[in-house]
């Protein structure tokens, strides 16, 4: 009995073990490949070398990256443009949801189900009508002294920022994870005399801390990971983000220890952000907010 | 009133100290105190989230929905004019288009039920907590955390007549196995893309399944461990029943996904060879982005979201909850 008990969970360690190894191997391939020249990435191919850092290694490819696109830019835009997603988006959305969850505002059930009923609409489906309403759309430029109003948002940071700030799935994270805070801490802080705006700032949010996470990292991965949308509202290089840059890659001779070397740097901050943020962020998601 | 003890919930307008004695405060004939300013302040707070819905999910819904029976044009000199069905006509006389709903219902009858299925797996394996639980929650996330272009990209290398997948065949297989040129194939093209899609998107749905599993009782586990049942017997009395809610959101979720394919697409066969793997985005963005006709387009997103909705709306009848 007992070594069947040990049998049974040595077999489990190892589908794991298999499930781990088809998960990391292409990344592995992809940081290992940027490290080596072309010509040796195609030799190691058919050895476990493949997955090695041997041979000949070095940053080349990564130096030769910055030469052929404007890299060091796009992940600048990129930056940025997720960070003000980011953080816009926590606070616009834990604002809406805790005006819903925890004041009696006349009126919310049907804004709540309003929202929610958006959640049923994929972006796909609004990407293309959207590019032609944002080109419709005024815009107000300070110039030196003078506001400029012009038509049509294409090609600007704030199309890449604006439409993705409010959304629907972290109004319902927030909310749900509002609704187990108990309302009495509310009513003590108006007790002493707090309004609605400080106990959401510090009373409610000092609280949120793993629905924040949660919303923080989801928001995060489409902002940074956006391909389709900025592929046809941006068309200036210095406004693109990092996803556009692979298609400078698609010329005649495709470098592909280059390509592997532009796909790791837009990769690795990902990850690593990932994994600082991974027990926090595994768990809140398990735990708190993702239930049907 | 004003002041009645917490369960009951006052309502004292903000700078009210609760020390005030109750006859200073003057309550209103009908509402609570602080009923004005609790309006206010809410729709205050909603008011910035709601109106940037409005702006860019509700109103582009009803204009792509308009705009499918016009001639608008992304950029056009010329006003719009109003053309009634013809986008529709001219859609579903066009064989791509047919071509693009047979791709997507294979690549989604296929996808969900794997992707579904290796999710559950892989969030069994990790479910209860042993040592080194983390590393392997990570790894299987690993994936999700790459961007889905990046992953076209790095597959797209990997899927080459030399490349690394066809190489990995021949070493297991010791040499029998000449792996196809798996995207320039009509054949092929598909089920390498449907692998890749599964591998980078498993591990989002794992962690949903996690939240369901993490849901269940620990009791009833332990009752059923008294009543001596098998492992199996374990995952169909107890685990998948307890799985129900989150059973149907990973099925809405994944076929979503799936319905609407397009970055793998864009990036690794642009549709090709031979239309195998235009998708039905595929085909809007092509006409609306790249060919400019934000009509047309229009017509096709509105086609997708009705198919979407009927997908979704048999799926809830489908996995309703039964007496």
């Amino acid at each position: 009995m007992k070594n069947q008990l040990l049998l049974r969970s040595a077999g489990t360690m190892l589908v794991r073990i298999l499930f781990a190894v088809v998960a990391a191997f292409p990344i592995v391939f992809m940081l290992v490949s940027s490290l080596k020249p072309d010509q040796q990435i195609f030799g190691d191919m058919s050895s476990l070398a493949a997955f090695l850092p041997v041979g000949n290694i070095s940053f080349d490819n990564y130096t030769a990256v910055f030469d052929r696109v404007p890299a060091a830019r796009f992940l600048l835009n990129s930056v940025g443009v997720s960070a003000v997603t980011v953080i816009l988006g926590i606070f616009v959305n834990s604002l809406c949801a805790f005006a819903l969850s925890r004041m009696q505002v006349r009126g919310k059930k049907i804004v709540f189900t309003a929202i929610l009923a958006t959640l049923i609409v994929p972006f796909q489906t609004l990407a293309l009508p959207l590019v032609w309403w944002v080109n419709q759309l005024p815009y107000f430029e300070l110039n030196g002294f003078s506001l400029e109003f012009s038509k049509g948002w294409l090609d600007t940071y704030q199309v890449q920022i604006i439409p993705f700030i409010a959304n629907a799935f972290s109004i319902y994270l927030f909310h749900q994870y509002f609704e187990s805070i108990p309302k009495e801490l509310d009513e003590a802080a108006r007790i002493d005399g707090a309004g609605w705006f400080k106990i959401y700032r510090q009373v409610v949010m000092p609280l949120a801390g793993p629905a924040t996470a949660t919303v923080a990292i989801l928001t995060f991965l489409p902002a940074w990971n956006s391909y389709l949308w900025p592929l046809m509202v941006v068309q200036s290089e210095e406004l693109r983000p990092v996803m556009i840059g692979i298609q400078y890659f698609f010329q005649l001779n495709v470098s592909w220890g280059e390509v592997m070397a532009y796909a790791s740097l837009i990769t690795v901050p990902v990850v690593v952000l990932f994994i600082a943020f991974q027990r926090s962020f595994v768990n809140s998601i398990a735990s708190s907010g993702v239930k049907g | 009133m004003a002041t009645a003890p917490l369960p009951t919930r006052p309502r004292i307008p903000s700078g009210t100290h609760a020390a005030t004695p109750p006859s200073h405060a003057k309550p209103a004939p009908h509402r609570r105190p602080g009923f004005r300013r609790e309006q206010l302040s809410g729709w205050g707070m909603i008011a910035p989230a709601a109106v940037l819905l409005l702006a860019f999910i509700f109103i582009p819904a009803i204009l792509g929905f308009g705009l499918a029976f016009t001639n608008a044009r992304l950029i056009s000199p010329r006003p719009i004019e109003f053309v009634g069905v013809d986008n529709f006509a001219r859609l579903f006389t066009d064989p791509t288009f047919y071509r693009a709903l047979l791709n997507v219902a294979y690549f989604t009858v296929v996808i969900v039920p794997v992707q579904s299925g290796l999710a559950l797996v892989m969030a069994l394996l990790i479910n209860k907590k042993f040592r080194g639980v983390n590393f392997f929650r990570t790894v299987y996330f690993l994936p999700v955390v790459t961007s889905m272009v990046v992953v076209s990209l790095l597959w797209l290398f990997m899927y080459r007549k030399d490349g690394l997948v066809n190489e990995i065949l021949s070493a297991v297989s010791f040499g029998l196995i000449n792996g196809p040129d798996w995207l320039g194939d009509p054949n092929t093209a598909m089920p390498a893309i449907i692998i890749l899609s599964i591998w980078q998107a498993a591990g989002f749905h794992m962690i949903i399944w996690l939240a369901g599993l993490q849901g269940i009782s620990g009791e009833l586990y332990e009752a059923s461990q008294l009543d001596g049942t098998s492992r199996w017997q374990q995952f169909r009395y107890v685990t998948w029943p307890g799985l129900f809610h989150t059973r149907s959101l990973v099925l809405v979720t994944i076929t979503i996904q799936a319905l609407g394919l397009f970055d793998q697409i864009s990036v690794m066969t642009q549709g090709g060879p031979m239309d195998s793997t235009t998708t039905i985005i595929y085909e809007a963005v092509q006409s609306g982005y790249r060919q400019q006709e934000t009509s047309y387009a229009s017509a096709i997103s509105l086609v997708f979201f009705v198919l979407v909705l009927i997908v979704s709306a048999v799926q809830r009848y489908l996995t309703r909850e039964k007496d």
